[in-house]
């Protein structure tokens, strides 16, 4: 008889890590403003093939994110923050990760092509295209504003369900787009304040340091003006209605009020009451976005009643 | 000889099996459930079987 040996790897892969190569916490909020995008729509999708299309754009959002970890494995090992992610902890290859991550890019636009419309895959690749290629191998590394071209990446998802839905990319779905594009540089940058971030150890140009904290005290300002402007005029197209207007113009009056205080602020104030205020602004802005696309989900449900 | 033993590695891998085998049948659902509803939304569809179908004639031989 002979001998047998099994060389088993020192952390094997459970399914769990490669569901975490996804990044499903991101996925959450892919498939929430997916789904608010479809719905708001002045075209019903059958529910079935909504169920499918929001799935495949959230497989397609996991695809980007395990492509992303593939590519960021190096920098992941030296944040905190991202050290116990399955690539840089050793329990997924980078290889898998990267197969993982082509194979369901490609199996999520063909799919989502054959259930829906082949503009909504077009979309849907040139997302992750852009979150992949365009942010993480090319712009994160190299400039401050790597936060706002991320951010259009997390923008896309409203519009592909818009899109998906109706077949064309109208202003309500552009204007959806600039409302999560706008958003993401106030909301990361008041994160990037009070957060002493270890993006320095990585390499990795945050604005805070390389033009300083009141720079990036003025761009959170200038931003936020912007982001209500457009946050209300998408009150006034069809994809808004009474609920939205109502929501949109006290949360703006409320986030401008907060990006003013910011802005007011400097470090010494700042460092007085421990970022009060920075604090209470990151807190708000999670609770910002969450209310803009439930309020246009309740103007939807009204008009689908027939309410308005 | 049958081998009956289980390594300690079979336990970890099975997670790994199980999980792929619910997503393939997962897919294959979806692809069956999708391929009903696109059907259905095709409306009345009628199959070839060798017989003439009056509807399908030339226009000029329908009476006026």
């Amino acid at each position: 008889m002979t001998d047998m040996t099994v060389q088993a790897p020192e952390h094997e892969a459970q399914f769990g890590d490669y569901f975490a190569l996804l990044k499903p916490r991101v996925m959450t909020l892919v498939v929430f403003t997916a789904f608010a995008g479809m719905l708001v729509a002045p075209v019903s999708l059958h529910p079935f093939v909504g169920f499918c299309a929001i799935l495949f754009i959230a497989v397609g959002g996991g695809a980007s994110g395990a492509l992303n970890m593939w590519w960021d494995a190096d920098i992941d090992a030296v944040m905190k923050r991202t050290r116990k992610r399955p690539v840089p902890s050793g329990r997924v290859t980078g290889s898998e990760a990267l197969a993982i991550g082509l194979a369901l890019s490609g199996f999520s636009v063909v799919m989502l092509g054959l259930a829906t419309n082949w503009l909504a895959a077009g979309l849907l690749a040139f997302t992750i295209f852009f979150y992949v290629v365009v942010y993480s191998m090319w712009l994160k590394r190299t400039t401050p504003q790597n936060i706002v071209i991320g951010g259009a990446a997390g923008a896309f998802p409203p519009m592909i369900g818009w899109v998906a839905a109706t077949g064309s990319i109208s202003l309500e779905s552009v204007l959806m787009f600039s409302l999560i594009f706008l958003w993401t540089p106030p909301h990361f940058w008041a994160l990037a304040l009070f957060m002493r971030s270890d993006y320095d150890d990585a390499g990795v140009p945050m604005l805070t340091v390389t033009h300083g904290r009141p720079a990036t005290r003025r761009h959170i300002l200038a931003y936020t003006i912007i982001l209500a402007a457009f946050a209300v005029w998408l009150g006034f197209t069809s994809a808004g209605g009474p609920v939205y207007l109502v929501a949109a113009i006290a949360l703006n009056a409320w986030f401008l009020k907060g990006a003013w205080d910011i802005f007011r602020r400097d470090e010494v104030m700042a460092e007085a009451d421990n970022y009060t205020t920075e604090k209470a602004f990151f807190k708000f802005s999670l609770l910002y976005l969450f209310i803009h696309f439930g309020a246009l989900l309740a103007d939807a449900a009204l008009r689908a009643g027939g309410l308005i | 000889m049958a081998i009956n033993a289980e390594h300690e590695l079979h336990g970890r891998r099975r997670s790994r099996n199980v999980g792929l085998g619910l997503v393939l049948v997962g897919f294959i659902a979806i692809v069956f459930g999708l391929t009903v509803v696109k059907v259905k939304q095709l409306g009345a569809v009628q199959g070839f079987d060798h017989v003439v179908r009056p509807e399908m004639l030339p226009g000029e031989e329908a009476p006026k």
